[in-house]
């Protein structure tokens, strides 16, 4: 398809009920689905005349743990014949099983991976579900919004044992989030000092 | 008697510490006496977590962490990111900054270039090409430093245009550059392109036909080389590429030393698109001049109240920008660099995953190597322009 609407119109009569939401913004076209029908829909972009949503670009999540639906899914399309993008979008919760797309895009065997490493999502028929960017022997998934930046082990060279050792984070200053945020209502620990203090009153 | 002896492959690991593995890439290679059986790259020991550390961070704080990326090519880098908030923001680039964005983009893309052609060639047994093409590199960092104050980690380029102008002389040095270069380009093509060594390693060596190149992700001169003539600088103009005029070199047999030819003719194309930048610039402001997103100068805040409070609201909170997600990509050199940013209307990203061309190529390793021999491990892994950087972020 030519242009963003006419693709819209297609892809809201073809697949119907399997898409949950479409929007246009900044020139790409964004799709809700969910996770039943993330086979066909990637099926239908791939091979339909009218989207040849050839590429996978990119697979990633973003975490709002404060949500039931923890996960939400992301799906980055390019189609090189009508030049267009397109993002797929769906939510999952915490334990739940998600279909490999390897078969249909073979790219996106490591993109799963990184997922697995770094989210902890887990895919079915993947041929290789293993971490990736993580160290060998690597626990938690640090992109999760409940990892802290600084870890929970660190490594270094133990002259005694002669071999490189891994052992709890100690920093000689905690990493500090300064909350710049509500410079009216004074910072938070401020506030937290003046409500503690409120209670002892 | 009939003797039988039971053969089992053999098991290589290729690097951590391999000087032709490009950084700390482990290959570990399964071997039918030289025919290479299978390959499994082992990577993430550059990993920095760069994706986590940016979601603590202001938006101009996230930059550095750009350069650190592909270090080889830091500003395409930063451009990715620089236009993924201007888009959010809706501001407008100032036309001097979008010429400047451009000229060190494309002196990024001789960068990297030089250093890709140029130690491929020495992973095939040619010394002297690096030797006199990264003599050029160190001209062109000097560009780098007297621009950005650093030969490498620039942390040049901001949302809304660019930190500082060039400073005086310097447009007439990289003009001075370009009207060299191209002499530069034939010396090392007339050390290579016909060389009977160099081609009988890469010529019908790790051929990716159009349909692969596609299905594995792709981009860049990978695809090209393939004879998909595709690059966002053409198709998806961002800046002021749509007022430049020039060509975009596309392969025909998908082999590495098509990857090489093309690499070689983008070099001369990034020259005439400098040289074409340095004739259309003009004098202007070289950031957006909305002072609640770009800070003022310094003599400014010696003088007005207004300007003393952004600077420090800048520089303290930072910009806040609105709830929105966005994926804008960029051609770096290696290929399709993207940005995927979710904001939250905060100081800080949300989320922003950096989509890397070099780990979409590396990925593809096992499926290019598959059946040839050992010697060629290198030679492949040359011409796929990995940089271990962004490949592990």
């Amino acid at each position: 398809m030519k242009n963003l609407e006419d693709l819209e119109k297609k892809i809201n009569s073809e697949l119907t009920t399997k898409i949950k939401k479409t929007e246009i913004k900044h020139d790409q076209i964004y799709l809700e689905t969910d996770k039943d029908n993330l086979v066909d829909v990637c099926l239908f972009l791939k091979t339909n005349k009218d989207t040849k949503f050839r590429q996978l670009i990119d697979i990633t999540v973003v975490d709002y743990p404060e949500r039931n639906q923890r996960f939400d899914l992301v799906y980055l399309f390019l189609s090189h014949e009508f030049n267009q993008r397109l993002v797929l979008k769906y939510s999952i919760s915490e334990n739940e099983l998600i279909t490999s797309l390897t078969g249909i895009f073979p790219s996106s065997n490591w993109m799963e991976r990184e997922v697995f490493d770094m989210y902890g999502v887990s895919f079915k028929d993947h041929p290789d579900l293993r971490r990736i960017l993580t160290d060998y022997g690597f626990e938690g998934h640090p992109l999760r919004k409940d990892f802290p930046l600084t870890g929970h082990s660190e490594v270094r060279y133990s002259e005694d044992a002669k071999k490189v050792i891994s052992e709890p984070v100690k920093l000689e200053q905690n990493f500090r989030n300064f909350d710049y945020e509500s410079p009216w209502e004074g910072t938070k620990y401020i506030k937290d000092e003046i409500d503690g203090n409120d209670k002892k009153n | 008697m009939v003797m039988t002896k039971k053969i089992k492959n053999l098991n290589l690991n290729f690097g951590p510490q391999h000087p032709a593995a490009h950084g700390v890439l482990r290959l570990i290679l399964e071997l039918d006496g030289e025919i290479v059986e299978k390959a499994d790259p082992h990577i993430g020991l550059l990993h920095r977590g760069t994706e986590k550390l940016i979601e603590n961070k202001t938006y101009m704080q996230a930059v550095p962490y750009f350069d650190r990326l592909d270090y080889v090519a830091p500003m395409n880098q930063e451009h990715a990111f620089a236009l993924a908030i201007e888009k959010i923001l809706k501001i407008d680039v100032p036309i001097r900054a979008q010429y400047i964005r451009v000229i060190f983009c494309e002196i990024g893309r001789i960068l990297s270039h030089i250093l890709n052609v140029t130690t491929q060639a020495m992973d095939v047994g040619a010394l002297t090409p690096t030797l006199w093409g990264f003599e050029e590199r160190e001209k062109l960092m000097g560009f780098y430093e007297r621009v950005s104050g650093s030969r490498l980690h620039a942390n040049y380029f901001r949302a809304g245009g660019v930190h500082q102008d060039l400073p005086q002389g310097l447009d007439d040095d990289i003009a001075k550059f370009c009207s060299d270069f191209p002499k530069i380009i034939n010396d090392l093509e007339s050390l290579l392109t016909d060389n009977r060594i160099f081609k009988q390693r890469n010529v019908d060596i790790g051929i990716v036909s159009k349909q692969d190149a596609l299905d594995y992700s792709f981009s860049g001169v990978m695809l090209r080389g393939s004879g998909v003539p595709w690059d966002l600088r053409k198709s998806q103009p961002y800046d002021c590429y749509k007022n430049l005029d020039f060509k975009i070199p596309v392969g025909k047999n998908g082999d590495c030393y098509d990857r090489y030819l093309c690499r070689i003719e983008e070099m001369k194309e990034s020259v005439s698109i400098i040289n074409q930048c340095l004739s259309k610039i003009e004098k202007g402001p070289i950031k957006s001049l909305d002072g609640k997103i770009s800070p003022p100068p310094k003599k400014e805040i010696k003088q007005s109240m207004e300007a003393l409070i952004h600077h420090f609201k800048l520089f303290t909170e930072g910009y806040r920008v609105p709830k929105d997600e966005i994926y804008t990509s960029v051609e770096a050199p290696k290929g399709e660099f993207g940005v995927y940013l979710i904001s939250d209307g905060s100081s800080k990203p949300y989320k922003c995953k950096i989509r890397a061309p070099g780990f979409s190529h590396l990925q593809s390793m096992d499926y290019l190597i598959k059946g040839h021999m050992l010697a060629d491990v290198p030679a492949v892994l040359g011409s796929l322009d990995i940089v271990f950087g962004e490949v592990d972020r």
